[in-house]
């Protein structure tokens, strides 16, 4: 979940569906593309371990595909009519060396070298992709400059559906919503080529899919968000929007328990229950932005520590959707128990560069 | 890769994408529209900034001046503009620019000017969704940029890609494509590089002139110094030297004035004086201080070379000799008639030679030697006519020839820098001259109509559609209408686009509608498509009459077979004419370029032509003109671009008196105790004036004679050598006489008055007190 395509806000004049509540999502159809929605991504984040090779650290892994329905050229019979754009990124961090690869890409669908197909799981944008191949089976491809992978996603649960049964509310105003599933603890196999050498891997994601019009309340400005996959099968999904002095314009959380899995283990926390507090910042040398890194997250009573597992995960993805944030992986420690999961903690910011949240020193 | 004309399929960009190998690859549509309103045109690119990024990374800094570059170029009725298009056209951000399609008036709005580093010509860059809908190109494109992956092999992808291309279609390395324009242009640069080759020989003759004058002036101030001990080594390098302050003050006088004038020709006249080569190109002055260091050698050199002779003279002044009084030097004229048969030889063996790599060279080598060759022969020239110069008559007149006949080898300097320059006079008058009566008829022979609508020259995006057509023929007064369509079309393996000019013609009626050189007998073999080949055609293609090749025409290969040899003077890279018919069946092509009115009789054309624009009743520009108006225009243009060579032959004049000015002045030097004599004797100054001036014209005459002679043959060099291969178009001679006699009156009068007055500014008021000096 990001607010990268803020920079995208109505390009074009059309009528875009709302987001309602009550929608009933079905799935492999509303894994597949939601064309007429404004903005769309598909999502994923995890951790892999290299069997061979006994490193403590995993190497985080992340691939983003983004979907914009631009508004334009809605009679322009070209084929190059720019309807739809896909981005994509994609990132390893490895923490043993401490640095972050990553890539971008972004192409207009059209003559089937991009697309994101509806009905099921089959995005491509040249030569990166991920789909599904059978039933909670899914495949994703990645050939950045200095590291590739290809990765095989299998579901170990059913979809962790977010907010109200699927329709997750971003502010106070009922319309600034979004459809959201997730897909945790996914088992991950495959290869990751990174530095020249391919290396087999296994590992657990966390999938995000979600799709809006508006998206983003007007005045929230940027968002924190984590996705832990819990070291006993549990799933917590946090996230807030802030607003224009770093406050909290909205919260929200999602937390299943673990086994026996069912929807009654499913708990939803509205704004009152979820408080986020940074505790320690790191500032970005390249760009002088300063980014909290350590959290404490509390969700209802309970109360956790989130601790990143490498501090320089900042993305740079100006070029394409004009926007800097933080991602990284990190460690969710339990205050109470000292027990807890990894994940990732992505942070970006809804007003680029300047200003806001994103304090230059 | 890309493909001039009609351009090709879009469906070749996505396999070409997946070509291995192929990292990137950016798709173009690329059309030169009109600019309504404006009288120019202007390059758009359609772009897919998505896919442009990877191969320019320059264009991002579109994005990072509005934040969010893909939206800048995605949003709708929007142009980017490349610096040098903002700034010519005089647009900013927000402005609206209207551009031609068809005949139609398109609006966009101007939503940003790019870097400075994308384009530096003037562009306007738009997506090229919009482009290929609202430029009407859908399906098409014209262009696709390619960027191969590091480790790629890149013979075996060019292959692979290669493999895919339509006909018509090309791969262009980013070093070939300059290369093009390079080789478009080079006969016209090398034309300028052989006028200023000229310029700087003439320039080297004034050098060797004063000079001359010099060391005669000096005779007795040399010889002294000779007599006070300098070396003849000292003398040598002291002559050199003066010679050398001299060429570089000149040299750096030159190149600073060149420059300047180089920025208000272009300010003025563009890269090419209106010549249209480069239409749509904003030319910017480009001289490194290595080249303007290199002129500046040139300058210098001349000057040595042409010192070295005089400097030679200079350090063999016997002192003894010349320090007594009267003393002149060696005046029998030493004739060079060998050299110069050799070098005759030398220039008509050059005329045998092929041109090299598309430029004349031979052609320039043969001028050059004939040139030489006349210098060399000019005092066997100057001693043979000087002998039957009759010796009576008054006593001045006297006095003269034998002045003439004593100081024959002196006076071979004035003759040949008369030569010289008055014959490139000539030759450059007879060519240009034979080149627009040539031009004169040939308009006179493509122009047969009596009304002409154009809807733009080199702008493929302005046309007239099939609407338009069907508006034109639709008026009762007109009687015929000829369309005309002008398509690019590139040959297998070629690299440079023929014009194909489709248009109703015929095998029986094909003298009547192009100027015809040359016909094949009979009828066209069967299967192969009736095609005219331009001379330019024939000469880069061999397209002889009877060759049949594979013309690429509409995605498909056909059959066509040469039926006769046109001249056309507009295409240099050569066109070939067919019949429109089947032109259309061909390509499905309808829209036509120009049409050709017959009007009824009486009805009167100028009044008509707005008539016309009511019933065509669209927003773009076009033109509508009578051929009148037509060939005087391209005859203005035609003048204007031969300006310069006008401007030339004037500075060679100049200098061929400058010669003959530089020369009497020393002999009046070197004279001025035998007019003390003459005054003595009761020679009035009148009389003397009289008599150098009989002088100066005599040497004027024989140069000018000498010169109509040689410019007439190096005109022949010029019009069926050099410009044949050069611009590879005929012309038929025509000879200016009226033009060639005033000239040469001219030149002879100027050449007496000239000497006239050195001499008396030379005589100066002491001529009586030169003759004591004697004494």
């Amino acid at each position: 979940m990001s607010s990268l395509l803020l920079s995208l806000r109505a390009l074009g004049e059309v009528a875009y569906p709302p987001v309602v509540p009550g929608h009933e999502l079905a799935f492999p159809r509303d894994e597949g593309s939601h064309p007429d929605y404004r903005i769309e991504w598909w999502y994923v984040t995890g951790q892999l371990e290299d069997g061979a090779s006994k490193v403590k650290a995993p190497l985080g892994f992340q691939v983003t595909f983004f979907r914009v329905r631009t508004g334009l050229a809605a009679d322009n019979p070209s084929s190059f009519a720019p309807r739809q754009v896909l981005f994509a990124h994609a990132a390893i961090a490895d923490p043993v060396s401490g640095k972050l690869h990553h890539a971008q890409r972004s192409a207009r669908t059209g003559f089937d070298l991009a697309y994101a197909r509806e009905g099921q799981l089959d995005v491509k944008l040249d030569d990166w992709s991920i789909r599904q191949v059978a039933p909670g089976r899914y495949v994703t491809a990645v050939h950045g400059e200095d590291f590739a992978f290809e990765l095989t996603l299998a579901s170990t649960q059913p979809p962790l559906l977010q907010g109200e049964r699927g329709f997750s509310r971003k502010g106070p105003d009922p319309l600034a919503a979004s459809y959201y599933y997730s897909l945790p603890q996914l088992a991950v196999t495959g290869d990751v080529t990174v530095g020249g050498s391919t290396r087999k891997v296994s590992g657990q994601a966390w999938f995000d899919h979600e799709w809006s019009s508006d998206y983003v309340d007007q005045s929230a400005l940027g968002w924190d968000w984590l996705g832990v996959n819990m070291a006993d099968g549990g799933a917590l999904m946090a996230f807030r929007m802030r607003d224009r002095q770093g406050g909290a314009r909205w919260a929200s959380a999602t937390l299943r328990l673990p086994s026996p899995i069912g929807e009654g283990q499913v708990t939803t926390l509205g704004p009152e229950a979820v408080r986020w507090t940074p505790l320690q910042s790191w500032r970005s040398p390249r760009t002088g932005v300063t980014y909290p890194v350590q959290w404490r997250v509390q969700v209802g009573d309970r109360r956790y520590r989130v601790e990143p597992l490498i501090l320089d995960a900042e993305l740079d993805s100006r070029p394409t959707t004009g926007i800097l944030y933080w991602e990284g992986p990190i460690r969710l420690i339990d205050e109470a128990t000292g027990k807890g999961g990894r994940s990732r903690l992505p942070r970006a910011d809804g007003v680029r560069r300047q200003g806001g949240p994103l304090r230059k020193t | 890769m890309q493909s001039p004309g009609t351009g090709f399929d879009e469906s070749l960009f996505p396999r070409l994408l997946r070509v291995p190998g192929v990292a990137a690859a950016s798709p173009v549509v690329e059309v030169q529209v009109r600019l309504p309103g404006r009288e120019r045109n202007l390059k758009l690119l359609g772009i897919d900034p998505f896919r442009a990024m990877q191969l320019q990374p320059a264009l991002a800094g579109a994005g990072a001046a509005t934040e969010r570059q893909g939206q800048g170029l995605l949003a709708e009725n929007s142009i980017w503009l490349s610096p040098a298009a903002a700034q010519s056209l005089e647009l900013e951000v927000g402005d609206d620019l209207d551009v031609q399609v068809a005949l139609d008036r398109v609006r966009f709005r101007v939503a940003g000017v790019l870097p400075p580093g994308a384009y530096a010509q003037p562009v306007g860059l738009l997506d090229i969704g919009e482009a290929q809908w609202r430029l009407r190109r859908l399906g098409r494109l014209d262009r696709v940029d390619l960027r191969l992956a590091p480790q790629a092999d890149r013979r075996a992808v060019r292959a692979a890609i290669v493999a895919l291309l339509p006909p018509g279609a090309q791969v262009v390395t980013p070093g070939e494509a300059t290369d093009d324009a390079v080789r478009l242009t080079r006969a016209y640069r090398s034309n300028l590089t052989a006028l200023a080759l000229v310029a700087l020989f003439t320039g080297a003759f004034l050098v060797y002139a004063t000079q001359s004058l010099a060391v005669a002036r000096r005779r007795r101030e040399i010889a002294l110094l000779h007599a006070m001990g300098m070396s003849v080594r000292e003398q040598l390098v002291a002559s050199l030297l003066s010679g050398m302050i001299v060429g570089a003050l000149g040299a750096a006088l030159g190149v600073i004035l060149g420059a300047l004038v180089a920025r208000a020709g272009l300010a003025a006249f563009g890269a090419d004086l209106g010549a249209g080569y480069f239409r749509g190109v904003a030319p910017a002055l480009n001289v490194s201080a290595g080249e303007y260091l290199a002129f500046f050698m040139l300058g210098v050199g001349a000057a040595l070379v042409a010192t070295f002779g005089p400097a030679r003279e200079a350090a063999s002044v016997p002192a003894a000799a010349a320090l007594k009084a009267g003393d002149e030097a060696p005046m029998a004229p030493r004739t060079h008639g060998r050299i110069a048969l050799a070098l005759f030889a030398a220039g008509v063996l050059a005329l045998a030679l092929p041109p090299l790599e598309g430029i004349a060279l031979p052609g320039y080598v043969s001028i050059a030697c004939l040139l030489l060759g006349a210098v060399f022969l000019t005092p066997s020239i100057a001693s043979t006519v000087f002998s039957r110069l009759r010796t009576d008559g008054p006593a001045w007149r006297q006095v003269a020839v034998a002045q003439l006949r004593g100081t024959a080898r002196r006076s071979t300097v004035s003759i040949a820098a008369v030569l010289v320059s008055f014959s490139l006079m000539v030759a450059m008058a007879i060519m240009v001259f034979s080149f627009r009566m040539s031009l004169e008829a040939w308009m006179q022979r493509i122009l047969p109509a009596d009304l002409y609508v154009r809807a733009g020259s080199a702008a493929a995006g302005a046309y007239l559609d099939v609407n338009a057509q069907r508006s034109i023929t639709s008026l009762p007064e007109i009687v015929r209408a000829d369309f005309v369509k002008f398509q690019d079309v590139l040959l297998p393996g070629e690299r440079l686009p023929l014009t194909i000019i489709a248009r109703p013609i015929d095998e029986s009626t094909a003298d009547q509608v192009i100027p015809i050189r040359r016909s094949a007998p009979g009828s066209a073999p069967q299967g192969a498509i009736p095609v005219w080949a331009s001379e330019a055609a024939l000469d880069l293609r061999g397209f002889d009459i009877g060759t049949e090749f594979d013309l690429p025409i509409g995605g498909k290969v056909v059959r066509a077979t040469v039926r006769g040899i046109w001249r056309d003077y507009e295409r240099p890279g050569g066109s070939l004419v067919m019949n429109r018919e089947t032109f259309i069946a061909l390509s499905g092509e309808r829209t036509a370029t120009t049409a050709a009115l017959w009007l009824r009789q009486g009805t009167d054309a100028d009044e008509f032509s707005g008539r016309l624009r009511d019933a065509i009743a669209r927003s773009g520009d076009y033109d509508v003109a009578i051929p009148g108006e037509i060939r005087k225009r391209s005859l203005a243009l035609f003048d204007r671009t031969f300006a310069v060579t006008y401007l030339l032959e004037a500075v060679a004049v100049l200098i061929g008196l400058f010669g003959i000015s530089a020369s009497t002045s020393s002999q009046v030097l070197a004279r001025r105790g035998e007019f003390g004599m003459l005054r003595h004797l009761g020679v009035t100054r009148r009389e003397i004036g009289r008599m150098l001036a009989f002088e100066g014209a005599a040497l004027g005459a024989i140069g000018v004679a000498a010169g109509l002679v040689v410019g007439a043959i190096v005109s022949m060099i010029l019009i069926f050598v050099v410009n044949r291969q050069s611009f590879h178009w005929t012309m038929d001679v025509h000879v200016p006489w009226g033009l060639l006699a005033i000239l040469s009156l001219v030149l002879i009068g100027a050449a007496a008055a000239t000497a006239a007055v050195s001499g008396r500014r030379a005589m100066g008021e002491d001529v009586v007190r030169a003759v004591k000096e004697d004494w």
